[in-house]
């Protein structure tokens, strides 16, 4: 026990993590600044959203993924896009890592027909089925069991995918992680756990509610684990692709946990710093742990870039974020005929499905006709994939 | 036509959906190997191999979503809970994501599961074991509920459950799986939401669902005796529900009694009731009245326990007084 | 010969009544059937009707007063008439409640002393009977009827929408549920009483008829139109007739009476609607004998019936005060022999108005030929489903069409029409045949 303890809290402080040497993987310059690319997307984007937000076109909880990028950039960029990737609430760039259109995410904040999930998701549950990005969830732990569902179905088929389920740290104290790891163990289910640590659940530092570091959690069900630096996008990357391939081979799940740092609150509604960290705790993390920082300035050292591919790389990224904004901005709201589609896909010709007075018999008409399951067609539905931008 | 008890009109509903399409599998505690708690799926793991009758650990919460997933990618899962009492572990599975993510993806990712299981008091199980849970899932929109009280409507609902590409929960009697009665021979399909009047009578209306059926008919049997003629109207699903029949009896008769096993708070009968008073007011001669359980939690003891749950003297003495007798 | 105007049963369960309100005051003239006052029963506000003609001479009960079923409340007289010996009688009929001379337990009944004139509501502190004086208000609310004590009539959904599908008054209904509650049986055993009930008996027993001298106009209207038509020169009339009200009020009163093994048709409605616009039209149902015309009195409809051998029309005597049950199982009877041809020579002879129904042939509008001396038949069509426009709406409802052929000599083609009004408002109201 002393041991984990020991562990626990030596593996908060970044300068101890497990990371591999300075490295860049082995990677090419074009997987190195598609990576960047995608970084300063994901960081442009959530800066937009906060803009957004603050104006009051995107309601409800809103949480930004800034100082994360390196996670969903590195983990998403490891994978195939017939690979499944399920996360949580804090989820915007990892769609768009994933292939949803920026304009179709940011339509979906604006609570637009045009969203990802036609409106009726939100900032936390985005979804688009057609290219594999199964959704945000807003029960911390809740997703955990739906991704060995995922891995299920995989081994079920005999298929060579691999499903990618990232988690918060927060949520590997609940009992649907657990449950789920020990089955997803005991069937070989090919799935990779990526825990964000981003320290803090919320405002509850993990280390005062956890004994064991989260990586070490795995151990009890004799899954293969590792922490990595979560601001490394080459490390993250690596890891995840080196667990995807072995899940791939039918060895079964294993589990990573990317240290990394949130620099926004937990939402938008909640404060950067507080009684739970100090704002020198925030400044500090910033200025000498930003993933993008981190993998320019690895680049330039060896020549791989410089300021104006790098400014090139940020005009792009933001010439595309603000098409998103000015699209989300002028697409229409939902159709008020929409309200009681997409709550049942079979809809019965007998009975009453459901019992509010607004609603008696129009639910009936209202949904087109019926789509198959796993096919194409109901796959296609609302979702928008990057090529329709 | 031929008899069949409850157990083996839902172990041929599942057997002939299994044969018919492969994404079907069974998964739950004890079905493969134990040859099911209820001994539902006996000779399930041989017919059809581990792969499609999954044994899981006690982890209800867990398998539940397991299921859910597979479904969201296509399969038809068949998540077996080895009661519903132990089902409330995974309602956060049911009804955070099963109900509802069809609807936050915009109608991308369609669920078609079905959570089938025991669900009600036995005998002397007591308070943690004999819950009836109707209400849980009813709330809920994106969940279809069938609760069958016969053999023929067991094997019926399920496969319809099992070919609907919504989730569906399977309520069944946990005292039914010994129940003996006709099954159609060959392909059988109860649809959802259409109720069957399983007795015909013209005085008053037991309304009900379930194993209370069975009690219903019963008191209208009592009834008969006293010259009154009581119609037994069973739900047979609750969502959908086939408003229409309710209506139909209720101008029929006039007054209506509703039985069910559950709490009456918030319960499935006070739904049907206000569903009487707003669309059917004119046709009522009496207050509609409802037989359920005890208000208090499942007591062990064997006295206690038989004045905790509706009886079929309880539902005579309903119909009296709303036959102002 | 005066008449006293006694405090009536307005309910089955009453025992007294209050006077609310009196609608005629001493020294005006009244005629039978006219409103005299309103009467709180023990469930609601009653009318109470005059049962002789003559002058509202002496009221007995003042406003506010109570008295029990049976007492003299009023003396109705000619206005020179010595009415001394009935007051009397209903003073000492009425003083059961120890009040002495005075018939009233109201507090505000008048003191004997005053002036006839002044008799009539005038609440007075000085009561004359205190002990016997209770107010409206502390009248006992829980009386095991349908009333709630706040005029309130309790009864079930059902019970009112029965109710008001038949035309029955609530409040006219002893309720036997809860807390008196009117429910289902309740107004089935109202309507059965009041299908099987004669519908009102006759106030007093009128002659058969009353023949009516001609006037010069009259006398040389009929010359000029027989020279033109004929001895009996006909003119018609059609009319039109939203039988949505009928036809359900016709499947709830089979309901009920169907344990009776009674059925009645919308033909019988009809009978009974004619026979009750005749009574109030006693023009219509009149003859001509050549010296004058023939005002009947008493309402007997012939209905014309298809025999094997021809028509042959047997005649429902008194069809206007026969209830629906009675009058359906009597024409019912009376169909039968006649088709058998054993009907007695009474028993299809001596109709003052006829009636031709050939709607269960599919006939939708025809006229029929009067048979003399009577001045009228109706040609009554087939209720079918037909579209109409009501409030610039087309809707489909359920119509009858009526051809009244008239006598022109006895009848002017606007009295007909006024029948035909009055027929039309009692087939689409079917209450208005209940009562």
């Amino acid at each position: 026990m002393a041991k984990s303890r020991t562990s626990l809290r030596s593996g908060l402080e970044t300068a101890d993590l497990p990371r591999p040497p300075k490295s860049l993987g082995g990677l090419s310059r074009e997987a190195l600044l598609d990576f960047l690319k995608e970084m300063l997307l994901s960081r442009r984007f959530e800066e937009a959203a906060e803009e957004a937000y603050a104006i009051g076109k995107i309601g409800g909880f809103c949480h930004l993924y800034i100082g994360q990028e390196a996670v969903g950039v590195g983990a998403i960029r490891a994978i195939r896009p017939d690979d499944y990737v399920i996360t949580a609430y804090r989820e915007h760039a990892q769609a768009i890592n994933k292939g949803i259109s920026p304009r179709a995410v940011m339509a979906e904040l604006f609570g637009r027909s045009t969203g990802c999930s036609g409106g009726k998701g939100g900032s936390m549950h985005l979804f688009d089925a057609s290219v594999n990005f199964m959704g945000g969830y807003a029960i911390v732990g809740g997703h955990v069991p739906l991704a060995a569902g995922f891995g299920w179905a995989i081994k079920y088929r005999g298929e060579d995918r691999v499903c990618l389920c990232f988690l918060g740290d927060a949520a590997v104290n609940q009992g649907s992680f657990h449950e789920t790891l020990n089955m997803a163990a005991v069937w070989k289910l090919p799935v990779v756990y990526v825990v964000e640590n981003n320290e803090y659940g919320m405002g509850t530092a993990y280390a005062r509610v956890s004994t064991l570091p989260i990586f070490e959690r795995a151990c009890s069900y004799d899954i293969p684990s590792t922490a990595v630096d979560g601001q490394d996008v080459v490390a993250v990357h690596t890891a995840v692709r080196e667990y995807a391939e072995r899940a791939r081979r039918g060895e079964g799940p294993s589990l990573i946990e990317a240290r990394t740092y949130r620099y926004k609150g937990h939402s938008m509604s909640d404060p950067v710093h507080g009684v739970y960290r100090s704002k020198e705790e925030v400044e500090d993390r910033m200025s000498h742990a930003d993933p993008i920082v981190l993998l320019r300035s690895r680049m330039e050292a060896v020549g791989l870039i410089d300021q104006a591919t790098m400014d090139a790389l940020d005009n792009e990224v933001r010439a595309v974020v603000a098409d998103a904004v000015k699209f989300a901005d002028a697409s229409p709201v939902a159709d008020p005929s929409q309200l009681y589609t997409h709550v049942y896909h079979s809809l019965d010709v007998h009975g009453r499905l459901f019992l509010d007075r607004m609603n008696r018999s129009a639910a009936k008409v209202s949904e087109g006709v019926g789509r198959g399951v796993g096919g194409g067609e109901a796959r296609g539905g609302v979702g928008a994939n990057r090529k329709d931008s | 036509m031929r008899e069949l008890t409850y157990r083996e009109a839902l172990s041929e509903a599942m057997a002939e959906e299994m044969e018919r399409d492969e994404s079907v599998f069974l998964m739950g505690e004890e079905v493969g190997v134990y040859n099911g708690a209820y001994k539902v799926s006996r000779g399930f793991l041989d017919r059809f191999g581990p792969q499609r009758v999954v044994d899981t650990p006690i982890s209800e919460a867990g398998f539940a979503g397991i299921g859910i997933g597979a479904a969201m990618v296509g399969l038809r899962p068949i998540i077996e809970f080895m009661t519903f009492n132990f089902a409330i572990l995974a309602l956060d599975q049911i009804l955070n994501t099963a109900a509802k993510t069809y609807y936050m993806s915009g109608g991308q990712i369609p669920i078609p599961i079905v959570f089938r299981g025991p669900t009600g008091a036995a005998l002397q199980l007591a308070a943690q074991h004999s819950q009836a849970v109707e209400t849980q899932y009813t709330h809920s929109p994106g969940i279809k509920v069938v609760t069958p009280g016969t053999p023929a409507d067991a094997k019926g609902l399920l496969k319809a459950a099992i070919r609907d590409d919504d989730p569906v929960v399977v309520l069944e009697g946990e005292l039914l799986y010994n129940v003996k009665g006709e099954v159609p021979e060959g392909e059988h399909i109860v649809p959802l939401g259409v109720a069957e009047v399983k007795r015909e009578g013209s005085d008053v209306s037991i309304i009900t669902h379930g194993k209370m059926v069975h009690v219903a008919l019963q008191a209208a049997a009592r009834l008969a005796k006293d010259q009154i003629s009581a119609e037994v109207l069973d739900l047979r699903s609750l969502r959908p529900l086939d408003v229409d029949a309710i209506l139909t009896t209720v101008a029929k008769t006039n007054r209506v009694v509703y039985l069910e096993e559950g709490w009456p708070l918030a319960g499935v009968g006070a739904e049907i009731v206000n569903i009487i008073q707003e669309e059917a007011f004119d046709e009522l001669d009496a207050p509609v009245l409802r037989v359920t359980q005890a208000d208090v939690p499942m007591p062990y003891a064997k006295n206690l326990e038989q004045l905790a749950k509706p009886s079929a003297q309880r539902v005579v003495d309903a119909c009296n007084r709303v036959l102002y007798r | 010969m005066g008449t006293k105007v006694h405090m009536e049963a307005l309910s089955p369960t009453m025992e007294e009544g209050q006077v609310v309100k009196w609608l005629k005051g001493e020294g005006d003239e009244v005629s039978s059937g006219q409103v005299l006052a309103e009467i709180e029963t023990d469930k609601a506000t009653m009318e109470l009707v005059a049962r002789g003609d003559g002058v509202l001479r002496k009221i007995l009960v003042g406003e506010g007063g109570t008295a029990p079923v049976g007492s003299v409340i009023a003396v109705i007289a000619e206005a020179d008439e010595d009415i001394s010996a009935l007051v009397r009688d209903g003073r000492a009929g009425a003083a059961v409640g120890g009040a002495g001379a005075e018939p009233a337990k109201a507090p505000q009944a008048p003191p004997a002393a005053q002036p006839e004139r002044a008799a009539a509501p005038r609440p007075s502190p000085v009561a004359g009977a205190p002990a016997a004086a209770r107010p409206a208000a502390s009248a006992p609310a829980a009386t095991g009827d349908g009333e709630d004590g706040r005029g309130r009539v309790r009864a079930s959904p059902l019970a009112r929408r029965l109710a008001a599908d038949a035309g029955l008054e609530l409040g006219r209904v002893a309720g036997t549920g809860p807390g008196g509650r009117i429910i289902k049986r309740d107004i089935e055993a109202a309507l059965a009483e009041a299908a099987a009930a004669p519908a009102r008996a006759p106030a007093l027993e009128l002659a058969d008829y009353e023949d009516v001298p001609l006037t010069q106009i009259r006398k040389t209207i009929a010359k000029r139109l027989v020279q033109s038509l004929g001895p009996v020169p006909h003119f018609f009339l059609t009319i039109d007739v939203d039988m949505t009200g009928m036809v359900r009020a016709r499947e709830r009163i089979n309901a009920f009476l169907g344990a009776q093994g009674v059925k009645v048709s919308i033909n019988d409605m009809v009978i009974r609607a004619t026979a009750a616009a005749l009574q109030r039209h006693p023009e219509c149902n009149a003859a001509w004998t050549g010296e004058g015309i023939r005002r009947y009195n008493r309402v007997h409809i012939g209905v014309a019936v298809a025999g094997e051998e021809g028509l042959i029309t047997p005649v429902i005597r008194d069809a206007d005060r026969k209830g629906l049950a009675e009058l359906s199982t009597e024409f019912r009877e009376l169909a039968q022999r006649g088709r058998e041809k054993k009907l007695k020579p009474e028993e299809y002879t001596g109709s003052t108005f006829s009636i031709s129904n050939l709607g269960m042939f599919g006939i939708y509008e025809f006229t029929a030929v009067i048979n003399p001396p009577e001045a009228g038949i109706l040609a009554v069509g087939a209720v079918e489903e037909r579209a109409v426009v009501k409030g610039g709406q087309v809707v489909v409802e359920p119509r009858m069409r009526v051809t009244m052929s008239c006598d022109h000599r006895v009848i002017d083609g606007a009295m007909g029409a006024r029948f035909l009004q009055t027929l039309r408002a009692m087939l689409e109201e079917p209450a208005a045949i209940l009562m």
